[in-house]
């Protein structure tokens, strides 16, 4: 009912129907970008990376601490376009290592290559356990103290693990085994959310006011409300989708990625470097996490903390298989879909469910359509 | 070798080798979760030794939110705590027979996380061996804190919790802060006499016992002064995208919205909603009492008003002492939350004093014979249900800082013109 009395009508109605639309498509807009992620590198392993969502929290936590660091002084639209690349390339670095850490070696098997990124995970802990002693003890700061204890952990791993794993290589099979895999994602993801948390504590932490104004839209008697920064957010998560459309489609290493994400092995018959692909989808996958972090965070406003990525990453994955994991065109499609939903149903009377409703979607699609809304489903050969 | 095995000396060697990593992890690991120091700029805990005629320590308990998303309630709480033990320690510590008994803290974080609040209640008691508990805010977590202290027999006074059910059926736990009951009945008083607003919609945080609570007894309350719910919605504990629900809240039109949840859900509420071109007023519970609020709505949060358990601005000598020993201490400013826990623990001591015995249920008959005591939050009776009959005040936010708007002592009454 109006305050003048008269019954809510047409125009109210139109209008909340409206206003629900633009905001399920920002919301739908950041898990696209974290869903592309998920579909790409489904696409070329056939694996789901569960500690995708992780890669999401670090972006907003590196670009936090790049705003309130020392990119303070600078004036606040280079202060955004900086962090933004920052986050990208940090979560891009972050995503590959990963890769080359955990999942290359129980692809390929444990190497003597291997050395160098598990010598490199250590030497963190070495510098974590480390460097509070060594501070101690010397006239360093807190991260000098760290950075030192780490370097020297690395060099003294770098050594003992080469030895090891040239031995246990040799004795030892790659298993490929998809079980392996999933488990030690879930693992990666709680290391990441586990730690972030015992290194930053779990206390909700917030961009300073990037100075978004609300604006009023009239469209006749039509009255919609959109925040500057959340149309801004959903720009450039446009602008990074066409890019990525664009690497994919017209670019060498989009075909190659196009390649390995259709016949692995035709594509390493063919001279593709697989290994070096399936990082770079990665590298691609991540950064595109690490830009949705911190545009969700930065130009949305809204409160983060080390398990943020929980929540946003499995909607963001129902999306992908909404959509069809392994296509890219459905990752956004379902991605925008979950958002317009989320966004219904949390203006509806059913609000309480506004969660929920991610995984009755989930559901629904694997009873009634597994291969997702665009995904082939392609028959298997014998 | 044989495909897919080891060999026996491979399988060997990776054994020893994982072994030795764990090892080195297991040793490298020197943190505990139960630590016995404080968190941020408060100086340690009240030292063990005796003093002159110095007794055996008295070992109280505090749970709390010192990390999560109720941080700020539990480090202001514990800093209240931690001032009423080092003043009562300057003294030489609690009197009895004769004896000063020096008090210690022993701290336990429960990370804002009700889960964890029956683990850290059962480590207090199991491994610190406490005679009595502090704690929590969180409603949550005082019921369950509160079922292992009753069921060990241990005597809990919760310096803040305003679910009706925290104190029910439970004769160890007690509560030094008013009831949701009343606090919301007062926030509907002051939205239909002070605000005029006759129609309100209701933004519930399903997640959590005092914004369930304080949503029910508001609705209540509201029905019977003659108001209108128009709109009620909900939301869960890790939302940050309130916006659906706003929208649909925007539609009812409402004179005001209530959002009895805390600080940290309320801040991005408000910032959302005027985002959204929402004007009316935003009205909220004692969960809102953090500066962490004005930081996360900024400007947005201009024209709201929520209900407190004091006003730090109140002249009383009592409590301009405390909010400058407080100052001088923790080199910031106290808050309702601070000064319900220095409320609590001087309570503790005084009943602890006063105890025939320093065993659990002699500490609880002397906590629940507390009458008049002069608290910087007002004067404290325990009542028979074992909560504290207090008044609440308004508090409204203007040009970004909290100011004392009303004291409301009878939500039953109209409120009188000022």
């Amino acid at each position: 009912m109006r305050k003048d009395g008269r019954e809510a009508g047409l125009t109210e109605a139109v209008q909340n129907l409206l206003q629900q639309f633009i905001n399920g498509i920002q919301t739908g807009a950041v898990y696209a970008l974290i869903a592309i992620g998920y579909t790409m590198v489904y696409g070329v392993l056939k694996f789901i990376n569960f500690a995708h969502g992780d890669v999401y929290m670090v972006g907003a936590y590196i670009g936090y601490f790049a705003i309130g660091g020392f990119l303070l002084h600078y004036n606040p639209a280079l202060q955004d376009v900086a962090a933004l690349i920052i986050c990208m390339a940090g979560c891009a670095a972050l995503g590959a290592f990963i890769e080359r850490l955990a999942y290359r070696p129980l692809r390929n098997g444990l190497t003597k290559g291997d050395a160098w990124p598990w010598a490199l995970f250590w030497a963190l802990y070495a510098g974590l356990f480390g460097g509070p002693s060594l501070e101690a003890h010397s006239g360093l700061n807190s991260v000098g103290a760290f950075a030192v204890a780490a370097v020297i952990g690395f060099a003294l791993l770098l050594p003992a693990f080469f030895v090891l794993f040239n031995y246990l290589g040799k004795r030892l099979q790659p298993t490929n085994s998809r079980l392996n895999a999933l488990i030690t994602a879930i693992g990666i993801s709680l290391l990441i959310e586990n730690q972030w948390q015992a290194s930053f504590t779990a206390t909700p932490q917030q961009y300073p006011d990037q100075g978004f104004k609300a604006v009023n839209l009239h469209a006749g008697v039509i009255q919609l409300n959109v925040n500057g920064g959340r149309i801004a957010m959903l720009v450039i998560a446009v602008l990074l989708t066409a890019l990525l459309v664009y690497i994919v489609r017209y670019t060498r290493t989009g075909r190659a990625i196009r390649a390995v994400s259709l016949d692995p092995e035709a594509a390493a018959l063919q001279g593709i470097p697989t290994d070096r692909i399936i990082a770079i989808t990665f590298l691609i996958g991540a950064s595109l996490a690490g830009a949705a972090g911190f545009l969700n965070h930065n130009l949305g406003q809204i409160y983060f903390k080390p398990d943020v990525g929980v929540q946003l990453g499995l909607k963001a994955f129902v999306a992908a298989v909404l959509g069809g994991i392994g296509s890219i065109e459905g990752a956004v499609l379902g991605a925008l879909l979950m958002g317009l939903a989320e966004s219904y149903v949390g203006g509806s009377s059913l609000s309480a469910f506004k969660n929920a409703i991610a995984f009755v979607i989930l559901t629904a699609v694997l009873l009634f359509r597994p291969s997702g809304l665009m995904g082939r489903h392609v028959p298997e050969k014998v | 070798m044989v495909s897919g095995g080891l060999g026996r000396r491979g399988r060997v060697v990776f054994a020893a080798s994982m072994m030795l990593l764990t090892v080195a992890m297991v040793f490298g690991c020197k943190e505990n979760q139960t630590t016995t120091t404080t968190q941020g700029s408060s100086s340690p805990p009240a030292p063990g030794g005796g003093g002159a005629a110095g007794g055996p320590a008295i070992i109280i308990g505090e749970y709390g939110s010192l990390t999560g998303t109720q941080a700020d309630f539990g480090v202001q709480t514990d800093q209240g705590i931690q001032l009423a033990a080092s003043e009562i320690n300057a003294t030489g510590g609690i009197e009895r027979e004769g004896k000063k008994m020096p008090v210690q803290i022993a701290v336990d974080d429960d990370k804002s996380l009700a889960q964890l609040a029956e683990t850290s209640v059962k480590r207090l008691i199991d491994e610190k061996h406490v005679i009595a508990v502090l704690g929590e805010v969180a409603s949550s977590a005082s019921l369950a804190g509160g079922k292992v202290c009753q069921d060990k027999g241990i005597p809990m006074i919760s310096p803040s919790s305003t679910n009706v059910d925290v104190t029910k059926g439970r004769d160890m736990v007690f509560r030094v802060c008013f009831l949701d009951s009343y606090q919301a009945a007062v926030v509907a008083r002051f939205a239909i006499d002070g605000l005029k607003a006759k129609r309100v919609a209701v933004f519930t945080n399903k997640s959590q016992a005092y914004s369930t609570g304080f949503s029910s007894e508001f609705k209540k309350a509201f029905a019977k002064y003659g108001g209108q719910i128009v709109a009620d919605q909900s939301y869960s504990q890790d939302d940050q995208d309130f916006r659906g629900a706003l929208t649909a809240i925007k539609a009812a039109n409402p004179d005001a919205i209530l959002v009895p949840g805390y600080y940290n859900d309320a801040g991005s509420i408000v910032k959302q909603a005027r985002d959204l071109g929402i004007k009316v007023p935003l009205l909220g519970g004692d969960g809102w009492s953090s500066s962490k609020l004005l930081t996360i709505a900024g400007p947005a949060a201009n024209g709201c008003y929520f209900s407190d358990h004091m006003s730090i601005k109140d002249p009383k000598p009592l409590v301009q002492d405390f909010v400058a020993n407080y100052k001088k201490k923790f080199n910031a400013d106290p808050t309702s939350m601070s000064a319900l826990g220095y409320d609590a623990a001087r309570i503790m001591f005084d009943a602890i004093k006063r105890s025939k015995s320093l065993g659990g249920k002699d500490i609880r008959d002397a906590i629940a014979q507390t009458k008049d005591f002069s608290g910087v939050t007002g004067n404290i009776t325990i009542n028979a249900n074992h909560d504290a009959d207090k008044s609440a005040v308004i508090i409204a936010v203007k040009n970004g800082a909290f100011e004392y708007a009303a004291t409301i002592p009878d939500p039953n009454k109209p409120m009188s013109a000022k």
